[in-house]
């Protein structure tokens, strides 16, 4: 069997190189194939490099651990196994009650030698597993969307309006006339029947104060109406996609939503 | 109009009415040979219709929320106004009552001795149980409002050292040093000490105290110096402080929650870094601080929290300095984010 391989994703330099020299002495036949210093750089060293373990960083420039991860289970050819998750963070009360209910490893910094010890035994047994066919990316899946749930608690009463700034107006736009929301650069589009308007709001702050039960989120950047989707197709690939009612556009589905559609 | 609290206002009545009992005693005390129905009755009648003139009169007029009484002469024509009433309206009800029950209320031959006491102690019963209540809602308001008080500077005090001895700055720190142990004490030794001089300055002005420009500078230093060694090549800083104004006082650690804000927000998320300077000058009277940095710049979207640190450095300055104060805050074309303050110089 080949020696496993890492990926370690740290904006600090010096904790990068120190994570790296507690690995060595933790779990020597670990070869650490790359270090990235922000979240999209990350996910695009992990697609080459195709490593079987990645310590993520929970707070990085660009792109988040959490985030990174998401994208990452989104692009990974699905031939492929998963690499073992283990998400690094100094202090964050919040995500480590997630990540205490998720089988996702996670350490804290600064970190101890005998809890990277403990780590590298779950992740050993996990590679062990995955070698046996037992790792289900599925699993891995909903992992990750129980932590991007965990931060975010919906808003008391959902939002009624839009006010979208169009110029120098402000245009009224009633959500039950909104078909999908989709993350544009800064801005998030806005699309109804044959019209679309641009917000500042961050999707991450929207989904929060929509009826879950009537949008859904497909996507990192796309959040649909339900009941305005015609039907999900599936190509070649394994990907998903929407089609919705009286619309030629059709939206991407990620993996990490594809649950979401199943015959009844 | 504000509801009726009906709890305050039995609570209220039933007062009045010992008082009037009170008086009336006080009345058949001086002349026990008449008998202690009359000035009972009397009592009775006047202090309700002067109470619930005053005290629905007082829910009508637009009270103050101070005291919950109607602001200068209004007040005491309210008062005034709802002792003639009581006083005219109570005696006359009283007096068809006590004829009813046969007592004999006023004695023909002192009918004007007896007028003028009656009228002066409605009137000075009716003042003392105003100014008794008046006060009363005045001091309950103070004391609600001490507390307030209190309970708001704890609160900022508290969310100031929150944010200054913010955890996650607090643990990556230490996961550095702890990095820097292994492979370089000494500069583990100067990190460690960065860390000493910048939390022993946090505790300091949580207590709110003014030091010298060349003090707040060498925090900033101590700070800049520990995000440094967490950033690396990513965080490049300077400050400027020309020496004639290095004994300027200003209050403690003004301009920290503006160079964390430039980190965390400006340049911590932007995957280059970038740079930041802070310079001091002064323009003939004013002295101007300058924190700039080439980070994402400030749009409404920044993280909810950030705006924390502004709103409380604006209001250091204002209650310091009052008008001649100056907070602004500019994004430049080519990207980042430029604050600029300016107060009186000493």
């Amino acid at each position: 069997m080949n020696p496993p391989r890492a990926l370690i994703a740290e904006d600090e330099p010096l904790l990068a190189q120190a994570l790296q020299a507690e690995l060595a002495r933790a779990w020597p036949e670990l070869r650490i194939v790359g270090t990235a210093g922000d979240g999209a750089s990350a996910v695009q060293q992990a697609l080459q490099q195709q490593p079987d373990v990645l310590f993520f960083d929970v707070r990085m420039p660009a792109l988040s651990g959490l985030d990174a991860a998401a994208r990452l289970a989104d692009e990974w050819p699905q031939d492929h196994p998963f690499p073992a998750l283990v998400f690094v963070t100094a202090y964050d009360q919040y995500a480590m009650q997630a990540f205490e209910a998720q089988a996702v490893d996670y350490l804290l910094k600064p970190v101890e030698p005998a809890r990277l010890q403990k780590t590298v035994v779950r992740v050993q047994q996990a590679l062990a597993g995955r070698a046996q066919g037992a790792m289900n990316f599925e699993a891995t899946l909903a992992q990750l969307r129980g932590l991007q749930q965990a931060g975010a608690a919906p808003a008391a009463r959902p939002l009624q309006l839009i006010q979208a700034g169009v110029g120098t107006a402000i245009r009224m736009v009633p959500v039950d006339e909104v078909l999908y929301f989709e993350a544009a650069d800064k801005y998030v589009r806005v699309i109804t029947h044959g019209q679309e308007a641009l917000i500042r709001t961050p999707l991450k702050e929207l989904l929060p104060q929509l009826d879950a039960q009537t949008f859904w989120q497909v996507h990192r950047g796309t959040v649909v109406r339900a009941a305005a989707i015609e039907q999900v197709t599936r190509d070649e690939a394994g990907r998903l996609s929407l089609q919705l009612r009286g619309s030629a556009e059709r939206l991407a589905v990620s993996r990490l939503y594809a649950h979401l559609f199943k015959a009844m | 109009m504000k509801t009726i609290d009906w709890p305050d206002k039995r609570r209220t009545y039933f007062q009045v009415l010992a008082f009037a009992l009170f008086v009336a005693a006080l009345q058949y005390a001086f002349l026990p040979e008449r008998s202690f129905g009359p000035p009972l009755v009397y009592s009775f009648f006047i202090a309700s219709i002067t109470w619930a003139v005053i005290d629905f009169g007082r829910d009508l007029l637009a009270g103050s929320d101070e005291t919950g009484w109607p602001r200068g002469w209004r007040g005491i024509a309210l008062v005034v106004g709802a002792i003639a009433v009581g006083y005219l309206l109570g005696s006359a009800i009283a007096g068809r009552l006590c004829s009813v029950f046969g007592w004999q209320a006023v004695d023909a031959g002192s009918r004007e001795d007896l007028l003028r006491s009656s009228i002066l102690i409605t009137l000075l019963a009716g003042m003392a149980a105003s100014y008794y209540f008046y006060s009363k809602g005045k001091s309950a308001y103070l004391e609600r409002k001490m507390g307030e008080a209190r309970r708001q500077a704890d609160e900022a005090r508290l969310r100031l050292l929150e944010s200054q001895l913010e955890p996650h700055m607090l643990f990556n720190t230490l996961a550095n040093l702890r990095a820097l142990i292994a492979t370089d004490p000494p500069r583990a030794t100067a990190m460690l000490d960065r860390m000493i001089a910048y939390l022993r300055a946090t505790l300091a002005a949580s207590r709110a105290t003014t030091h010298s420009l060349q003090a707040e500078f060498d925090r900033l230093h101590d700070y800049l110096e520990l995000m440094a060694v967490r950033m690396g090549p990513r965080l490049r800083y300077s400050l400027e402080l020309p020496p004639e104004l290095a004994a300027q006082p200003l209050p403690a650690l003004l301009l920290q929650p503006l160079v964390e804000n430039a980190i965390l927000h400006g340049l911590e998320p932007k995957v280059a870094g970038g740079s930041l300077h802070v310079v001091a000058h002064r323009n003939g009277a004013l002295l101007t601080l300058v924190v700039s940095d080439t980070g994402m710049g400030y749009t409404p979207a920044t993280p909810a929290g950030s705006g924390f640190g502004l709103a409380q450095v604006r209001e250091r300055l204002l209650s310091t300095y009052g008008a001649q104060a100056a907070l602004d805050l500019a994004t430049p074309p080519g990207g980042g984010t430029i604050v600029t303050l300016s107060f009186p110089a000493a």
